[in-house]
């Protein structure tokens, strides 16, 4: 074992740093502080691979935290091992659209070379192989995460070649660098993406209007949260800066959600590859606007290769008098820190996500009170999504008459959609608000389309007679999924999927959702494996029915959407594989004789049951 | 749930009863048989035929089922579906039946290891063997209740129910009501 | 005179900054709970308190645990929709974990059964999931049964903030991962500072956290919930 004394002992003899060693310099760069607990756990992680339960200890008497509290922490996230992980740690993006691409098979021949059940580490340590949820590469799926790592389009060539550096324990840091090049696959530039702004014109124009005369142009632009649910940013805004701080360290803080857990939906990864200063520009905006002088971006995870580049960006905008204290020489201070992410779905929501950037598990917060007055470390917060903070760039620098002109009425600028699945070009699509559903699969080069997933698994699902509608909060809102799906697809495949990404994303805290997804899940596998009856579909009513209004956040209350979206468009889908009208076991009852005919040896007549007795 | 039971006139026509206990320990019809002397006015008003009272082997067409236990064997699933396809209504009767009771404490253990425990590595009179003979039902890998094989119409909490709770939910169906329970007859301890 | 709000149409009065839950239970009307305890923040996660506010749109829902109380406001409770939902909840926590009644020192003063007493759950419906969760049976005065979990996190709350040991800590993600964690790097309750005499000690609802060589020392019939349904002992005083 790694961590024990005696390996510290003759690591200290050896004179290499000691696992002790590795931990108290995490910890050390941390100041200590037990709110930077996912950073500390990351880091740590990514250099004694895996977090020990005395690395655990370690961090806690550092930090000052109860353990329970560190190990909590640790076990909510996907991404933290406290098990003990292969030396490489293979993640299969599962999305739909990984699926459609072909991610099983590939997966299923990866663990065939490597002698692998999924989900187990190799008996030799050397390898692990499973699933995670949509990385954010669904344009160039199928993809994958080694040692989180992104790494997309897999084909079965790369496949071979990928076994084989793991055989040979190659580095993942001297593995092919083609390999990890993502694409940015910009097929239509509106305002935003097309923006022709410099760096630092956008926060010029602001700091030229003051916070005050800024604010009222982001409320005359109407721009609202691009994350989906489209609150106004203008008022979000107002209330933070409202807001006063609170006990021996009042502040306003800014956060980015650049959390984009919402699967098919990857336009943030983009915003952040090519316009990361534009995103920065906003935060410092909104900063500017409430009177921040901390800003912290929430990356998630699965983007970690974004940090690097992020900090240089972040770093050249400090050295250009953009960030950091006295900025543009207006006497506005404010700086940036990038928190990362660790695989879970649920801190997206915005509350949740503040809890991570403060060392918790990602549980959302009983609301009221909203973060706008009580958010990170307790304190005025306002959390935009990154392509909230770039459109309010344009706003800053244009004027917000010259945004609210674009869109419709309700729906004022632009909006980035991610588009995939079945298309010949899938990729981002900026477009004004407004445009039909048609417009863009025409665009995308979508041909036979049955169903269009918006907004991903926690939106809406529509079928070919709704393509007329429009890409709009009044109409079709979305966070920028579109996920097309053509003839071929088989919806209750897609709905299934779904309801296995919100049994694996639901973060357990409320009864309906932790306990209601997994039900949901159970069902649409028993379905799948053809032991429905209608009873099975009235109960997923029923489930939708509870869950939705019960829960404490979006995502049990959305986690039924899909199942009940389809049900109502794509009902044949599921009826087709219903077995009979009455009531069914969810199991195969001569399977469950299967363990004592091993045991005895017998395969007599009475050592089976018919699945369907006729008395 | 299912339509009450025809309300025939019990002068004419009495209501056929079958009972058993699967997974069970007898316990429940203990329990019956406590309603006393309730058992004699119980019989002007219906017939049992495959129950422990009459010793009946099979179950014919009935009115109405009530089952004790859950399934922890190949034999208790054949009975359950017998009295599914033969009973109009049917109830799971008792804490076995309804979640799997006492016999389910064995689910989070794997079957292959417990026979091996019970019968191979323990001293005991199997000589080493797991007992193969045909007669002999073969476990399920799991304990599960009756309603996650077939569909059950009314459930009576308790281990077991207290006489009177039974009693109740006879009279009740018996006089075409939907079983109610009150305080003090609910429980499922 | 107070302000008021309404609940099933009876008036229910409220001081400002009281939630819907504490006014109705001040009032001695029974709003069914598990997760809430009078001495302690909301902690909102069992749901078994949703009601209904009824507003323009028909309404919607909303712990009551956690809603704050507004004059004028009229909230629906023990509606048949309501109840069907919160047996729907019940049935949930009854497959999620492992409720044997009949063997639980807990029977007959458990608010989990009262509860499922309460609203006549007859069953548990859903298939159940039969996990496997091991006993910390390792301190001298107290058993952890974690079969019987249902997540309130009292324990959690009772030990920060009246014991202030920090024992427990709800940790994990979801149906399988959600569960306490013990403070201790053995994960063993025998290594922390845990006692028997500590408040979190004797706040489970359920049976989780029992004092050893205590149980079943009251007669069936006399236990707290053989005397009378949870709903009629809201003025009675919470463990």
């Amino acid at each position: 074992m790694l961590h024990c004394e005696s390996s510290n002992q003759i690591k200290q003899e050896l004179n290499i740093m000691s696992d002790h060693d590795i931990i108290d310099q995490v910890l050390a760069r941390h100041g200590h502080d037990g709110s930077r607990l996912m950073q500390i756990l990351r880091e740590t992680q990514e250099q004694l691979s895996w977090l020990a339960p005395a690395t655990l200890t370690h961090i806690a008497d550092g930090i000052g935290w109860p353990r329970a509290q560190v190990s909590g922490t640790a076990a909510f996230y996907s991404f933290f091992h406290t098990r003990q992980r292969g030396k490489y740690c293979v993640l299969w993006s599962d999305n739909i659209t990984d699926r459609m691409l072909g991610n099983a098979e590939l997966m299923d021949a990866m663990c065939k070379k490597l002698w692998l059940e999924p989900g187990r580490v190799s008996e030799d340590g050397l390898v692990s192989v499973n699933t995670t949820s949509c990385t954010g590469m669904c344009d160039q799926g199928p993809a994958l995460l080694v040692n989180y790592r992104a790494i997309p389009r897999m084909t079965q060539a790369r496949l071979g070649e990928m076994v084989g550096l793991i055989r040979e324990q190659k580095p993942v840091a001297e593995w092919p660098a083609e390999w990890f090049e993502v694409e940015d696959n910009i097929r239509r530039k509106d305002i935003l993406l097309g923006h022709g702004l410099k760096k630092g014109q956008a926060l010029k124009a602001a700091l030229e209007r003051g916070p005050q005369a800024m604010l009222e142009e982001i409320k005359a632009g109407k721009l609202r949260g691009r994350g989906g649910a489209g609150f106004g940013t203008g008022l979000k805004w107002e209330a933070c800066r409202n807001a006063s701080g609170h006990g021996p360290n009042p502040a306003h803080y800014v956060v980015c959600n650049a959390d984009e857990g919402e699967p098919g939906t990857f336009k943030d990864r983009v915003l952040l590859t090519s316009y990361a200063d534009l995103v920065f520009e906003g935060m410092s905006i909104a900063a500017y606007v409430v009177g921040a002088r901390k800003g912290l971006l929430y990356l998630r995870g699965e983007y970690r290769y974004l940090l690097e580049p992020l900090e240089s960006a972040l770093a050249a905008r400090r050295s250009a008098g953009l960030l950091g204290a006295n900025i543009l020489g207006q006497g506005f201070d404010f700086d940036i820190e990038i928190h990362l992410g660790a695989g879970a779905y649920v801190c997206g929501e915005e509350s949740a996500l503040i809890e991570s950037l403060e060392g918790k598990p990602g549980r959302p917060r009983i609301r009221p009170p909203f973060p706008v007055t009580r958010g990170y470390l307790d304190q005025p917060t306002t959390v935009n999504n990154v392509e909230t903070l770039a459109a309010s760039c344009l706003i800053a620098a244009h004027g917000g008459a010259w945004y609210a002109g674009h869109g419709t009425e309700k729906s004022a600028g632009s909006k980035i959609l991610s588009v995939s699945g079945d298309c010949e070009r899938p990729g981002i699509y900026e477009y004004a608000y407004g445009t039909t559903v048609r417009q863009v699969l025409e665009d995308c080069g979508a041909t036979d389309t049955q169903a269009v997933q918006i907004s991903g698994p926690s939106g809406i699902c529509v079928g070919a007679d709704e393509f007329g509608r429009r890409i709009a909060f009044e109409d079709l809102p979305t966070a920028g999924a579109f996920m097309v799906f053509d003839e071929t697809r088989d919806m209750f495949e897609v709905a299934r999927n779904f309801a296995h990404f919100f049994a694996h994303e639901s973060c357990g805290f409320c009864t309906p959702c932790r306990v209601g997804t997994t039900l949901v899940r159970n069902t649409m596998d028993k379905i799948s494996r053809g032991h429905g009856s209608p009873y099975d579909i009235n109960e997923l009513f029923k489930l939708h029915r509870v869950m939705q209004g019960a829960s404490h956040c979006g995502l049990g209350n959305s986690a039924c959407n899909p199942v009940f979206d389809t049900l109502n468009k794509f009902r044949p889908a599921y009826e087709r594989r219903l077995k009979s009208l009455d009531y069914e076991p969810a199991f195969d009852l001569d399977a469950e004789l299967s363990q004592a005919r091993q045991m005895t040896g017998r395969d007599d007549a009475a050592a089976h049951l018919q699945t369907k007795e006729t008395t | 749930m299912n339509a009450p039971m025809n309300a025939a006139p019990v002068a004419t026509k009495k209501l056929k009863v079958a009972t058993t206990s699967l997974a069970g320990c007898f316990g429940c019809h203990m329990s019956f048989l406590d309603i006393d002397e309730r058992i004699l006015k119980l019989l002007e008003l219906v017939e049992f035929d495959r129950s422990p009272i009459t010793d009946i082997k099979h179950c014919g067409p009935c009115d109405l089922g009530l089952i004790e236990g859950g399934l922890c064997n190949a034999e208790n699933v054949h009975v359950l579906r017998e009295f599914r396809s033969h009973c109009k209504i049917l109830v799971a009767v008792g804490a076995c039946a309804i979640n799997g009771g006492l016999p389910a404490q064995r689910n989070h253990l794997d079957l292959r290891d417990i026979l091996e425990e019970v019968y191979q590595t323990e001293a005991g009179v199997s000589h080493g063997h797991i007992p193969n003979d045909p007669e002999l039902p073969l476990p399920l890998n799991k304990v599960h209740p009756i309603h996650e094989v077939v569909k059950v119409d009314y459930f009576l909490p308790g281990c077991p129910p207290p006489a009177d709770a039974i009693w109740k939910l006879l009279t009740d169906l018996l006089a075409g009501r939907t079983p109610t329970l009150g305080h003090g007859l609910m429980h499922y301890d | 005179m107070s302000a008021t709000f309404q609940l099933d149409g009876e008036d229910i009065p409220f001081t400002p900054g009281q939630t819907i839950m504490q006014a109705a239970k001040a009032a001695g009307v029974y709003i069914p709970h598990l997760c809430w305890h009078p001495d302690f923040p909301a902690h909102g996660s069992c749901k078994l308190c949703t009601v209904k506010l009824i507003d323009a749109h028909g309404g919607r829902f909303g712990s009551s645990c956690t809603m704050e109380a507004q004059a004028g406001m009229s909230i629906e409770n023990r509606t048949a929709e309501l109840d069907d939902k919160r047996r729907t909840l019940l049935q949930m926590f009854f497959v999620e974990g492992n409720h044997f009644c009949p063997s639980c020192e807990k029977s007959g003063n458990c608010v989990l059964q009262a509860t499922a007493y309460e609203l006549k759950m007859m069953s548990p419906h859903f298939d159940m999931f039969y996990p496997d969760r091991p006993v910390d049976a390792s301190h001298p005065d107290v058993l952890l049964d974690f079969n019987r979990c249902i997540m309130c996190s009292l324990c959690v709350t009772a030990s920060r903030d009246v014991d202030r040991k920090n024992v427990f800590a709800m940790g994990g993600r979801g149906i399988l991962g959600r569960k306490i964690h013990i403070n201790s790097e053995s994960g063993r309750l025998a290594d922390t500072d845990f006692a028997v005499t500590d408040r979190a000690a004797n706040i489970c609802p359920v049976g989780v956290i029992l004092t050893k060589r205590k149980g079943f020392a009251v007669p069936i019939g006399e236990r707290r919930y053989d005397k009378a349904p949870i709903s009629e002992q809201v003025k009675e005083p919470t463990a």
